[in-house]
Formats: structure tokens, C-alpha cells, sequence
């Protein structure tokens, strides 16, 4: 980090300079929010680099696949289990980073073996980056509009979570629900054909009692 | 004169990381999910690396190694497939919304002798207002802050629209899977009473005549 040092030419304020080093020792923002598909009996790690101090947060749900369960351990640089939990639907993690390293979360589906699971995490480190490097660690206060701006942003970002959340419990019922539909259809046809079977089977059956046989008769009468 | 020196340090906080890492081997295939709704920029910005034994630590891969990312949109066609080189970035925009599946494996273009080998691909999608580059804006329209800041609310209040509509059109669908469901329902069971009663009807006469036959009746 102290490439801060050897690009500054011409000399800018040493306040300025000094807020950019912290600007560059803040946590930037890094995470991820992705669906991933998990096979039976398998298991998915991800991986993260994470700075002393900075907070996570790991958020997940399953959305589609046998019970809509999984299990979830997160571990720390120096292999320490932080958090573990199995057959869970979904949950919310956090924690701050003690140690400097690559911490690994895994979702595992092991313990089952025909269905497997669509898995939703949302990953975040740290705090959200301002939109212009310049404007994060400001020396003088926001005006009114700009607090305001920073309220209203901070709301939006509650209603685009909120969104997703229900979007994801949606897309759970939406593939209940086509599974019912294509269970009835097929549950249908069968009983059908098992019951025209069936019906077939009795009258034969039934027929087959009072049809005499040959030799049987010839050898009663006689 | 700042604006040179706080886009250097920008660049060297991107080179240090960026976001979470999948250890992978080569050719094996992982794949993503993204629900979204129609017209989303999707961006992703990647970095791969090759584990080295020796040093026990992951090194940047070498040219040799490539991305191929394959994006199928909901209707399974495909949106984007092509090779990337080690590391940079790809992009594709929905044109329907539903369940876009984005697939990645790495594969060594020349015929490299691949001891089982680990990779890691560092992966950074982002997608709506987080693809925009302000900075540009700011350069380009010479923003003031307070612009730019409105700017990305307006974005936010876009996306948030997007999304709703997008509910709209997937309640919609959700909708028309259930009645479906309960219109399948109601016929089967209408049909399944009327053939029931039809088989037992066919099975009495049938037997009855059998028996007639037989002179048992």
C-alpha cells in the first residue's frame, strides 16, 4: 500500500493524501449474489478474501429441490469452523473478521442422494464504495440535498432486497406449483391405463374360472 | 490533477482480489443461475489463476488458459458464447426475463500436459446501476456530485420498476399454472368417474352374456 506515496508528483494536501490512504485501507465492497445449482451428494465451496476487521454477511436460501434443505459451514483462514448449521432452508450469517485471510463457505448437499437443490447466497464484504473515490471520506459535512440523497439511496436499497427475497420465495411456490401440474397430468394417465388394465384383467380372470378345461369333464362324466 | 492519481489507486485496489474465488479443475463445468428481467446489463468480471505446488499458493494463470462462458437465456437459447482470455470481463443483456443460466469451465488452448491441476476463477457479476460507471459520467457530462448522486437514484427507481413489472409478468404466469392445475383436476376426475362407470357397466354385460352362454344363468 504505499504505491500511494510514489504516485503523487505533484504534491497534493497532505489531508488529501491522508484520506486517500484511508480511503485505500477502507473495506471496499465485495460479494456476490448468485443461484447455483448443487448435485445430489456433492458440495460447493466459494472462497473470499477478507481484510482484519471488515464485517461479512452471507445470506442463502434454497429455492428448488427435495426438502428445500441444506447444509452451510463457514471457516475461518486458520480452519476454524465459525458457523455451521445443516438442513436449513435459509439463513442469515454475520461476522466480523478477525483474522486477515481467505475464508471459505461450503453448502453441501451430501446428505442427499436423488435430488439436488438450487441454492441462492448472497455474499457481501464490507461497506458500499462511494460512486466517485472523491466523494467517500468528505472533510466538510453533506449538504441537506446530499443527505437526503444518501437517506432515499439507503431506502431503495431496502426495497430492492426486500424484492429479491420475494422473488426467490416466489420462484419457490412457481416451481411447486408446475410441479403439481405436470404430477396430475401424469398421475392421471396412469390411473387410466391401470384401471382399463385392471378391468380387463378381472373379466379374464373371471372367465377363466368357468372355462372348462379339456381333459377335466371328459374325465368326470366318464 | 487528482482525478489521475485516484483513478490509479482505483486500478490498484481492482488488481488486489475483487470479489469471492471458485476452485475448479479444467473443463469442469460450473454453472449460475441469474433471474432477471428483461433488458439487465449483466457484467462480469473475472480473473483466473493456477495453483502452483512449489509455492503452495495461487499464481495468475498463464495466456494459455481461457474462459468459455456460455449464457442460455430462459427460452434455452443461447445469448453469448464465446472464449475469454485468463482474465477480463463479459457481458450480455437479457432480451426476456426469467432464468438466465451462465456456465463457465476453463480450458488450456494448446495441448499442455495438465497434471491434475487446480484453478480458481475470481468472479464479479454485477448487474442494473452497478454497471455504470459514474466516473465516466462525471468525465463525459461534467456532473456536478449532487447530479451524480440523483443519477444513481433514478437508476435505483428503474431497476425497482424493472422488477416489478417483472413480478407482474411471472405472477402472471404462476397464475395460469395453477388454474391450469385445477381446470387439469376438475376434467380428470370428471373423466375418470365416467370411464369408471363405463367399465363397470361393459364388465356386467360382458359377463352376463358369458354366462347366458355358458347356461349357468
Amino acid at each position: 500500500m504505499g504505491r500511494a506515496g510514489a504516485h503523487s508528483a505533484s504534491a497534493p494536501p497532505p489531508l488529501l493524501l491522508l484520506l486517500l490512504l484511508l480511503l485505500l485501507r477502507a473495506e471496499r465492497l465485495r460479494g456476490a449474489e448468485l443461484t447455483f445449482e448443487l448435485p445430489d451428494s456433492a458440495k460447493q465451496c466459494f472462497h473470499e478474501d477478507v481484510e482484519q476487521g471488515a464485517k461479512f454477511s452471507l445470506d442463502y436460501q434454497v429455492i428448488t429441490g427435495g426438502h428445500y434443505d441444506v447444509d452451510c459451514y463457514v471457516e475461518d483462514p486458520l480452519g476454524n469452523t465459525i458457523y455451521r448449521e445443516t438442513k436449513k432452508q435459509y439463513d442469515s450469517f454475520t461476522h466480523r473478521a478477525e483474522v486477515k485471510g481467505v475464508y471459505q463457505f461450503c453448502f453441501s448437499n451430501e446428505f442427499s442422494t436423488f435430488s439436488h437443490k438450487t441454492v441462492y447466497f448472497d455474499f457481501q464484504v464490507g461497506d458500499e464504495p462511494p460512486i466517485l473515490p472523491d466523494m467517500g471520506n468528505r472533510v466538510t459535512a453533506l449538504t441537506q440535498m446530499e443527505s437526503a440523497c444518501v437517506t432515499i439511496h439507503e431506502a431503495l436499497k431496502t426495497v430492492i432486497d426486500s424484492q429479491t427475497h420475494y422473488r426467490l420465495r416466489e420462484a419457490q411456490d412457481r416451481a411447486r406449483a408446475e410441479d403439481l401440474n405436470s404430477r396430475v397430468s401424469y398421475w392421471s394417465v396412469g390411473e387410466t391405463v391401470a384401471l382399463f388394465v385392471v378391468s380387463l384383467s378381472q373379466v379374464l380372470l373371471l372367465k377363466s374360472f368357468f372355462t372348462e378345461k379339456r381333459a377335466s369333464p371328459r374325465a368326470l362324466h366318464s | 490533477m487528482a482525478l489521475p492519481l485516484l483513478l490509479g489507486q482505483l486500478l490498484a485496489l481492482m488488481g488486489h482480489g475483487g470479489a469471492f474465488y471458485l476452485e475448479v479443475r479444467e473443463l469442469e463445468e460450473k454453472c449460475f443461475i441469474q433471474e432477471i428481467p428483461d433488458g439487465t446489463v449483466v457484467i462480469g468480471n473475472y480473473k483466473t489463476e493456477l495453483y502452483d505446488p512449489a509455492m503452495e499458493k495461487y499464481q495468475p494463470s498463464p495466456q494459455w488458459i481461457n474462459l468459455f462462458v456460455f449464457v442460455k437465456d430462459p427460452e434455452n437459447k443461447n445469448l453469448l458464447a464465446r472464449q475469454y482470455g485468463p482474465q477480463g470481463s463479459f457481458t450480455f443483456t437479457s432480451q426476456s426475463p426469467g432464468e438466465h443460466q451462465i456456465c463457465l469451465h476453463l480450458e488450456s488452448i494448446r495441448f499442455a500436459l495438465f497434471y491434475d491441476g487446480k484453478l480458481a476463477i475470481h468472479l464479479d457479476m454485477q448487474l442494473g446501476e452497478h454497471t455504470n460507471d459514474y466516473a465516466e459520467f462525471a468525465a463525459k457530462d461534467k456532473l456536478t456530485q449532487l447530479h451524480l448522486r440523483l443519477q444513481q437514484l433514478v437508476e435505483q427507481v428503474e431497476l425497482i420498476q424493472k422488477e416489478q413489472e417483472y413480478q407482474r409478468w411471472r405472477e402472471e404466469r404462476f397464475r395460469q399454472t395453477s388454474e391450469s392445475t385445477n381446470q387439469r383436476v376438475l376434467w380428470w376426475s370428471i373423466l375418470q368417474t365416467l370411464i369408471l362407470v363405463a367399465t363397470g357397466v361393459w364388465q356386467m354385460q360382458h359377463l352376463k352374456s358369458f354366462f347366458k352362454a355358458k347356461k349357468l344363468v
